[in-house]
C-alpha cells in the first residue's frame, strides 16, 4: 500500500504557554472491521488501526485505544495544553504493526 | 354509546392488551445490551458502579448514515496534577461488538475533550465511563436512532 500521509491541523501555529491547542487530524484507512464477508462468503481480514498517541516534544499529552467500531478514514480531534516549544508527532499503529505517522511543529512563547 | 361492552367488543380490546403485553415483553429483553458492552464496562471500573453525570456525550439523535457518526465526549475536571481524568470508554450496545474506543488523558491534556466518528449498526445507546485519578468513575450514555446501519449490513 503506498505510503499514508495524514492530515493534520493545529488550530495555532504559535501559542502561549497554558494555551489550549486543538489538533484536528484524518488519515486514509479502510478500518475494516473482519466481520464483513465478501461475495464468495469469505471473512475480509481484520485491518484497524489499534492505537493512537499524540507527543508533543516526547512527552504523551493523549493516546487512544480504537476498535472495529472507528469508521473508515479516521478523524480524530482533541486538545492539549501548550508547554514548551517542538514537534507535535501523531501516530497511528495499524495490526499489523506498521506506524502512520505525521508531524507539526509548534512554538510556544 | 352506553360504555359497556358486549362480548365481541371485550374479546377485541382484550387481544388487543394481550399484544401490547407481548410486545412490551419483546421490548425490555431489548434494552439489555446485546454485545458485550456490560462487560467492557465492569472491567474498566472494576467492577464499580458509575456515577451519572460529568461526562458529556454528544451525538446526534438520528444518524443518516451508521458508517460515520461524529461523537464528542468531554468530561468535566479541572484537569490538574491533584484531579483529573485518566481515561474515558465508549462502547456501544447493539454493535456486534461493544468496544468503541478509549481515550487516555493526563494532565497534559489540558482538557479532556475529544471527537471522533464511530460506527454504529442499528439504533442503539452509546455510553461513556470516564474514570477519575482518584479512582471514582461517572457516566453518561446517549440513545442514537441509525437509519442505514454501518457495519456492512
Amino acid at each position: 500500500m503506498a505510503e499514508v500521509k495524514p492530515r493534520i491541523k493545529l488550530d495555532r501555529k504559535q501559542a502561549k504557554k497554558g494555551d489550549l491547542v486543538e489538533v484536528k487530524a484524518l488519515v486514509s484507512h479502510i478500518m475494516e472491521t473482519g466481520l464483513r464477508k465478501d461475495a464468495s462468503g469469505n471473512i475480509i481480514a481484520r485491518k484497524i488501526l489499534n492505537r493512537f498517541t499524540c507527543t508533543v516534544n516526547g512527552k504523551e499529552v493523549f493516546s487512544a485505544d480504537f476498535e472495529p467500531a472507528i469508521s473508515a478514514n479516521p478523524y480524530i480531534q482533541f486538545k492539549f495544553r501548550a508547554q514548551e516549544s517542538g514537534p507535535v508527532v501523531l501516530t497511528w499503529i495499524d495490526d499489523d504493526g506498521t506506524k502512520i505517522v505525521g508531524e507539526e511543529s509548534l512554538t510556544v512563547t | 354509546m352506553p360504555l359497556t361492552f358486549n362480548r365481541r367488543q371485550a374479546l377485541t380490546i382484550s387481544a388487543a392488551a394481550l399484544t401490547a403485553a407481548a410486545w412490551g415483553g419483546a421490548i425490555v429483553p431489548a434494552l439489555a445490551a446485546k454485545n458485550d458492552s456490560d462487560e467492557l464496562i465492569k472491567k474498566f471500573t472494576g467492577g464499580k458502579t458509575p456515577a451519572e453525570g460529568r461526562v458529556r456525550l454528544d451525538l446526534p439523535e438520528i444518524a443518516e448514515n451508521g458508517n460515520t457518526v461524529p461523537m464528542t465526549v468531554s468530561v468535566e475536571s479541572p484537569m490538574t496534577d491533584q484531579s483529573y481524568v485518566s481515561d474515558v470508554l465508549i462502547v456501544s450496545d447493539g454493535n456486534p461488538r461493544g468496544g468503541v474506543a478509549t481515550f487516555h488523558f493526563s494532565p497534559a491534556s489540558g482538557v479532556s475533550e475529544a471527537n471522533i466518528r464511530i460506527r454504529l449498526a442499528e439504533t442503539q445507546n452509546v455510553i461513556a465511563v470516564a474514570k477519575m485519578n482518584d479512582g471514582s468513575y461517572f457516566m453518561a450514555s446517549k440513545p442514537v436512532k441509525v437509519t442505514i446501519g454501518g457495519c456492512g449490513g
